[in-house]
């Protein structure tokens, strides 16, 4: 099963995708895009695993640093992709609470007329 | 478009995602390989700078130009989502309202405010070194002062949390990143350059650069996420529609006739 956890990354992505296209709340579907989004956690943190490495965190000066660990770069991207998330999450719970106060639902499938 | 229908398109579109994902994850190595190319490039060039904490080197050494670029990311939103959810005219403060508070809460949040407030600290303080950074401390050190909420009232966290200096941090968190990409230009020609003297490696001074804009980070942070709860709760909690607009129906239809007045 050595694509399991790829799977599972793609599996998330359609699950959030689809959550979307179903929604009948603005909040449910930022959740999941959300949820959609944690697709490419799982996706780059499979991608930087290696079977009985340690993570890319060293205790003391190595005087031979074993370079068998996991890979920081697709950690760190992660982290950006992290931070990215939760800021279009505030967004759009932001332009939610407008459109509740303006349109008075949220609720897409009323949201039809484009109003300027 | 009705609902059958669009389920019917996005079952075309999800199924053709489907299966080039999993053409494309087929001909990736196999998962839990030794096969690292990025890896075994970032940890020499960390273990050269003496940062411990290989992430923390690769988000704010070797591409701190991305994270730089996050960071605005971030900042931007905040002031955007701080401009939608501000005060508008047909909105007023709601009366002080007494709740009570049980004290075992009270405790508790008395109790955590500085040990969570320190343990922010703690986690921007040693990015370099342990995992953490000024991301992740910066967003302990934001929603520990909310225990002030949970532990207390409302008005009694606006009382003591004024929103200027955070709106201020917000600002000079990002423009401390942008002046030290600046620093390393003057230094040695190369944008975000790690030109602070690296330390002995593994100790709180070691690794250049990389724990002062792990703190500018963590100011930012802290600030934006302070920032962002305030406007949400200010919507949840702090603002009510004007007795004027007429109750909860009136105010959707009032707000859009005050701002077509407005605007056009």
């Amino acid at each position: 099963m050595s694509i399991y956890a790829y799977v599972v990354a793609g599996w998330l992505l359609v699950m959030g995708s689809l959550g979307i296209v179903r929604s009948r709340n603005l909040v449910h579907a930022v959740v999941c895009l959300g949820i959609a989004q944690s697709a490419t956690y799982v996706l780059l943190l499979g991608v930087g695993y290696q079977r009985g490495a340690k993570p890319p965190v060293y205790g003391s000066a190595p005087a031979h640093p074993s370079l068998h660990v996991m890979d920081p770069v697709v950690q760190a991207m992660t982290l950006t992709d992290i931070v990215v998330s939760a800021t279009v999450t505030a967004l759009l719970l932001a332009l939610a609470i407008q459109i509740r106060k303006r349109r008075g639902t949220i609720d897409p499938d009323e949201l039809t007329a484009i109003e300027g | 478009m009705s609902r059958p229908l669009r389920l019917v398109v996005f079952a075309a579109g999800a199924g053709g995602t489907a299966a080039l994902f999993l053409l494309a994850v087929l001909d990736m190595p196999p998962f839990g390989s030794r096969f690292h190319p990025y890896r075994n490039h970032s940890v020499p060039a960390a273990l050269a700078h003496a940062t411990a904490n290989v992430v923390s080197s690769v988000n704010f050494d070797q591409r701190g130009m991305d994270t730089l670029a996050e960071e605005s990311i971030l900042f931007a939103s905040v002031v955007v989502v701080a401009t939608l959810l501000r005060k508008t005219d047909d909105e007023e403060w709601r009366k002080e309202r007494r709740g009570r508070v049980l004290d075992s809460t009270l405790l508790m949040g008395w109790i955590l405010l500085p040990y969570t407030l320190l343990l922010g600290f703690d986690v921007v303080a040693h990015g370099h070194l342990t995992p953490g950074g000024g991301f992740q401390g910066g967003v302990v050190l934001g929603t520990g002062i909310h225990l002030l909420y949970v532990a207390g009232r409302y008005d009694m966290l606006r009382r003591v949390r004024p929103i200027r200096p955070f709106e201020w941090g917000e600002a000079i968190g990002t423009g401390a990143f942008a002046c030290l990409g600046v620093a390393g230009v003057l230094a040695t020609g190369a944008f975000l350059a790690n030109v602070v003297p690296h330390g002995t490696f593994g100790t709180l001074l070691s690794a250049g650069t990389v724990p002062i804009l792990n703190g500018a980070v963590g100011v930012e942070v802290a600030s934006g996420v302070v920032v962002l709860v305030s406007a949400f709760l200010d919507q949840a909690i702090g603002l009510e529609t004007a007795p004027a607009g007429g109750g909860k129906g009136g105010r959707a239809g009032n707000g859009r006739d005050a701002e077509g007045g407005g605007n056009r």
